[in-house]
């Protein structure tokens, strides 16, 4: 992109003229680095957000494939064996209906992975398109939405979650929509910030003075410039939304029974942590793992995507 | 100055009332009502208890005319019976509970601010070296794990493991340990990771750079120039912070059984205690909004650069 002056700047080549120098350097710069794989370079290089990235997609496939990975299925309970403590049967021990608590971790896993990516595809089909038309209308419609928004940022969220929650009824469906519906603000704001900004720069106003209407300006100028932020933003809300549903099956009010997810888990069994402490340690260990490897991953693409700072 | 105080606390009302009128719809909107029996599956009362249950509590009346009773009563400080614990005001039970809440929530801040600008600070001077990687790795393991997963670890590692504190209870300042540490390792992280980058963005600095350059030792360049400027926009962050542990925690005061007025935020809920879940979702936004504005105030103060 950038000309890069070769080493003897002596003469400036005439316009169509043939010029020395110009194949050598020209094929050099072709092979342009994009702000994509500038990024994914700077990504690769950052050892955490690897270990994070990988964890991720581990999580993913366990989820994918839990049934094949499953020892037994989540809800075959064994009267014989309550509450038994990690043998060779059951590697992680069985809860207090003889169910082994590896197999219900493995599907468990489908629980949180499905809340966190369901649950932000909402959020930005929500957040998104309010934050794009609030930052490039202004005006009337921009101060409602902000200050709606304001009201929604004073709400305590799990508070706002669980009004919500019990207005619908638990279930997996439902914690989607809770979500998506209290967690759009944020993102909201972001890309109305990002709007404000990217529509008083000079290829927008020559998009608009092409005779660009609002949809493609939107769409083909704006919308692409204001990607990094989104995205880093999705990748927070990720962890956030598993955190909310685990917060939820915690409380009772999430997963119904008998699917398994790990904040019911670790709910259910936290009275009894001196006596069965292995009911609810590795769950735990499992919402943990998971919300630690997201949160390296996002830090990782947002230095990434962003070197300014690091 | 003044002017801009008394502005904002104008302010004030229209969004506590905007929040009031919000839960109230959403309240309202919620399928189920307070006259059922709290037992699953009990039979329901008769229709001539449930008509009169409804006057006694006034849930007979027109939505509007019990929106617009709730706001005057609430303006003189009543907030109504509870509809859970029948023989008590909402008021009574706040004024016992709230205390509670706002002391944990004092000393979580309090613990959160001096480990996670220690954190913060180290991790800034020792960029990119293994001190930052570990103050930046226990920073996001408090940010990210949810807290009742952080009490679990906490419980079994100093009751069970090292027996060092108790479980739970809220009796000696003993008990008091668990449930401050557990509680401030969220904001602890959130204050060391903000502290970091705001202290690598004035390190950056061309006015450090003249401070090195005119021969100061590293020490006094960090602690006096550094730091006190890096600290500035770390102060924004204690409002939310100090709304949100002041007014207790669901997780970690039931797990640790504190006595205090987090439980409400998730018991009024399921419990459909109309007065309660009114009470605690305005003490939450008003709270939040004063200590904004403390802030901002504040923030007036530590940074000349800032008019109002």
């Amino acid at each position: 992109m950038a000309l890069s002056t070769p080493a003897s700047d002596t003469s400036v080549p005439a316009p169509g003229g043939p010029v020395p120098g110009a194949l050598t350097w020209a094929r050099g710069e072709s092979q342009g680095s994009s702000l994509w794989r500038d990024a994914w370079r700077r990504l690769v290089r950052n050892k955490l957000a690897v270990v994070g990235g990988l964890t991720v997609i581990v999580l993913c496939l366990v989820a994918i494939f839990a049934d094949f990975l499953a020892p037994y299925p989540y809800t075959k309970a064994n009267f014989g064996a309550i509450y038994e403590f990690p043998s060779r049967t059951y590697l992680l021990g069985t809860d207090q209906l003889g169910r082994d608590v590896l197999s219900r971790l493995i599907y468990g896993a489908r629980v949180s992975m499905l809340v966190g990516l369901g649950a932000q595809v909402i959020v930005v089909l929500i957040g998104v398109p309010i934050g794009l038309v609030s930052g490039y209308l202004g005006g009337r419609v921009d101060l409602f939405l902000t200050r709606f928004v304001d009201v929604m940022y004073a709400f305590p969220q799990l508070l706002f979650v669980i009004l919500v929650m019990s207005m619908l009824g638990a279930g997996l469906m439902n914690i989607f929509i809770a979500i998506g519906f209290t967690g759009w603000v944020g993102i909201a704001r972001q890309t109305r910030a990002q709007v404000l900004s990217i529509k008083e720069t000079e290829f927008v106003e020559g998009a608009r003075a092409l005779g660009a209407g609002f949809f493609r300006q939107v769409t083909r100028h704006i919308l692409p410039s204001a990607l990094t932020p989104i995205v880093v933003s999705v990748t927070f809300g990720i962890p956030q939304a598993i955190f909310t549903e685990a917060a939820l099956s915690f409380i009772g009010v999430g997963i119904n029974p008998p699917t398994p997810s790990w904040g019911q888990m670790v709910g259910e069994n936290q009275q009894f942590l001196r006596s069965y402490w292995y009911l609810c340690v590795f769950p735990s260990i499992a919402i943990a793992i998971t919300m630690l490897s997201f949160t390296f991953f996002g830090d990782g693409l947002r230095d990434a995507l962003d070197p300014k700072m690091k | 100055m003044v002017r801009y105080t008394v502005y904002r606390l104008l302010w004030l009302v229209p969004t506590v009332v905007a929040m009031a009128l919000v839960t109230f719809v959403v309240m309202h909107a919620t399928p189920g009502s307070p006259l059922d029996p709290i037992a699953e599956g009990a039979n329901p009362l008769s229709p001539e208890a449930q008509k009169n249950l409804a006057a006694a509590y006034g849930l007979d009346k027109p939505l509007w005319e019990q929106f617009g009773i709730f706001i005057v009563k609430a303006l003189h400080g009543d907030f109504g019976q509870s509809f859970v614990y029948k023989t008590r005001t909402v008021g009574e039970i706040l004024v016992e509970t709230f205390p509670i809440s706002l002391f944990l929530g004092s000393m979580a801040l309090a613990i959160a601010v001096t480990g996670g600008i220690a954190l913060g600070v180290l991790a800034a001077v020792y960029q990119n070296r293994s001190w930052d990687y570990l103050c930046v790795s226990m920073a996001t393991l408090g940010v990210s794990v949810p807290n009742f997963v952080l009490a679990v670890f906490l419980i079994v590692l100093f009751s069970f493991v090292i027996p060092l504190f108790p479980t739970g209870g809220w009796g000696s300042p003993q008990d008091w340990v668990l449930p401050a540490v557990t509680l401030a390792l969220g904001p602890l992280g959130i204050i060391a990771r903000f502290t970091r980058s705001s202290m690598v963005e004035v390190i950056r600095s061309d006015y450090i750079r003249t401070a090195r350059a005119k021969g100061l030792a590293e020490q006094p360049v960090i602690l006096k120039h550094v730091f006190k400027n890096a600290l500035i926009p770390v102060v924004t962050l204690l409002g939310p912070l100090f709304a949100a542990v002041g007014t207790g925690s669901f997780f970690v005061e039931s797990i640790f059984r504190v006595p205090g007025m987090g439980r409400f935020f998730v018991l009024s809920m399921t419990g459909r205690d109309y007065p309660m879940i009114m009470a605690v979702v305005l003490i939450y936004g008003v709270f939040l909004a004063l200590m904004n504005l403390l802030v901002d105030l504040t923030y007036g103060f530590i940074d000349p650069r800032i008019r109002y």
